[in-house]
This record gives C-alpha cells, sequence and structure tokens, in this order.
C-alpha cells in the first residue's frame, strides 16, 4: 500500500448498495466461477474422448445432485455474464451513459440473466430429462 | 494534439500510455468477448440437444466438422478470454509484487494447459473413428 499523507477515497463500505455497483461486481463474480466453471468442459471433453466408462462417470457426476446446483449456478453465471457482457459491448461503443439508461440496462441484464435460466431449466427439466 | 498537451510528441505517437501494451489488452478482451456471445449461444445450444445422451450420440455428434470446429474455437476464445479477465482481478487486487507474478503465471499455466487439454480431446473426438 502506498504510505503517502494523501486523503484516499473511502472504501466499498461506505457507500449506499446500488444496482450499478452490484451489476459491475457480479460481473467480475461471475467472471471467475465461470473460470472455474472450464474445469468441468474440460473434464467433460477429456472423457467423452476417452472413452464409454470415463463418459458414464461425468455423466453420473454432472447428473447428481451436486453436480446438478453447481450446472443451475454456472448456468446462471453464463447467462449473467452473456448479458452483462454484451452491455458493456454497447457502452463500449458508446451507447447508455446517462444514468437513467445505466440503471435501466443494469436491471435489463439481471432480468435476461434469470429469464434465460429459468427456460434452459425449464427445457432440461421437461423435454430433456436429467442429464 | 493541443497546445496544452504536455506530453512528448513521441509519447503521442507511440500511443501506448501508462500500461505500455497501449490497447492491445484491452481490444483482445473485446474481440473474444464478441466471439464468445455467438459461440456461448452456440455451445449452450449443443448442450441441450445432447442432455441425456449416450456415449455414442454424444461423441458423434461432437465428431461432426462443424462442430468439432466450433468446439475448438470455443474453448480457445473461453481460456483466452478468461486469462484476461482473471489477470485484472489479480492486477487489481494482489498488491504484493511477488504473490501477483505468482498467481498470473499460474493462471497462465492452467489456462494454457486446459485449452491445449480441450482441444486434444475434441481432435481425439473427430478424427478416430
Amino acid at each position: 500500500m502506498a504510505d503517502t499523507q494523501r486523503p484516499l477515497s473511502p472504501h466499498i463500505q461506505i457507500y449506499r448498495w446500488q444496482v450499478q455497483m452490484v451489476s459491475s461486481i457480479l460481473h467480475r463474480a461471475t467472471g471467475i466461477a465461470l473460470s472455474i466453471g472450464t474445469v468441468v468442459i474440460v473434464y467433460g471433453l477429456v472423457k467423452l474422448a476417452g472413452g464409454e466408462d470415463g463418459f458414464n462417470d461425468f455423466r453420473r457426476i454432472v447428473g447428481s445432485p451436486l453436480g446438478m446446483v453447481l450446472m443451475l449456478g454456472w448456468s446462471w453465471a453464463l447467462f449473467y455474464h452473456l448479458c452483462n457482457g454484451v452491455r458493456h459491448l454497447l457502452q463500449d461503443a458508446g451507447a447508455g451513459y446517462q444514468i437513467v439508461q445505466f440503471v435501466r440496462s443494469s436491471w435489463l441484464s439481471a432480468g435476461c440473466s434469470v429469464v434465460l435460466t429459468v427456460l434452459v431449466w425449464a427445457y432440461v427439466l421437461t423435454a430433456g430429462g436429467a442429464a | 494534439m493541443t497546445a496544452k498537451d504536455l506530453r512528448h510528441p513521441l509519447k503521442v505517437a507511440r500511443g501506448l500510455g501508462a500500461s505500455h501494451t497501449g490497447v492491445h489488452h484491452w481490444w483482445v478482451q473485446r474481440v473474444t468477448a464478441a466471439a464468445l456471445v455467438l459461440l456461448g449461444v452456440w455451445f449452450v445450444i449443443v448442450v441441450l440437444r445432447l442432455l441425456g445422451a449416450d456415449y455414442v450420440t454424444a461423441r458423434a455428434t461432437l465428431a461432426q466438422p462443424w462442430n468439432a470446429l466450433l468446439m475448438i474455437a470455443f474453448v480457445v476464445a473461453t481460456f483466452w478470454h478468461a486469462t484476461l479477465g482473471l489477470q485484472v482481478v489479480i492486477e487489481d487486487y494482489v498488491h504484493t509484487r511477488w504473490k501477483e507474478v505468482v498467481a498470473l503465471v499460474t493462471v497462465y499455466f492452467l489456462a494454457v494447459i486446459g485449452a491445449l487439454a480441450s482441444v486434444l480431446a475434441v481432435l481425439r473426438i473427430a478424427l478416430t473413428p
């Protein structure tokens, strides 16, 4: 840490929570979670390449109660990072920087991620059956 | 360049700024993000279509040329994008230099191993009958 006597900006707990900061924090948090979740993708591909017994092990682990809970979490993380990522790309292009637009798009990416997660899991639990 | 700009003209011409690498990191993060918007949607659809599929079906699906190609593109873009993102997180929050370097190199190593293992697996699936 810097050892200067300059005044420092107040730390995060001093601020009132608002949706813009939550959407930003969640983008990082879901990014980290998805990075860890890549283990499942690598594991699944390697097992699929390795043979039938290994792939059945993968299916059993992913389809177990703990596996399903993790899949639910990662699927929401993926959809949130996707929706909020598109929001960030649009903002990088210069759009939506009015405060009211910023707040609205924060809620929009959160809402869209929940809707997509519900739709996908409705499909999984009805048409697709358990993984 | 305005009259008030105190930067040396060479500094402006090089355009690398305080990062010493210019906007390269920022730009690659956005390009891989744009790729992952498309590849991510494709990946979700493939996974949903393979729900409950047995070994033979799953393997035959991924062995199709387009699926194998897009899966390799997806894992490469994913690990690349993840590495760039985790790098920023580590640089922001790890304030001890040696810990920062160890964390960054560890992330690079794991990402490269993960990407190579995935690509090798897809190639085995696609190229062996």
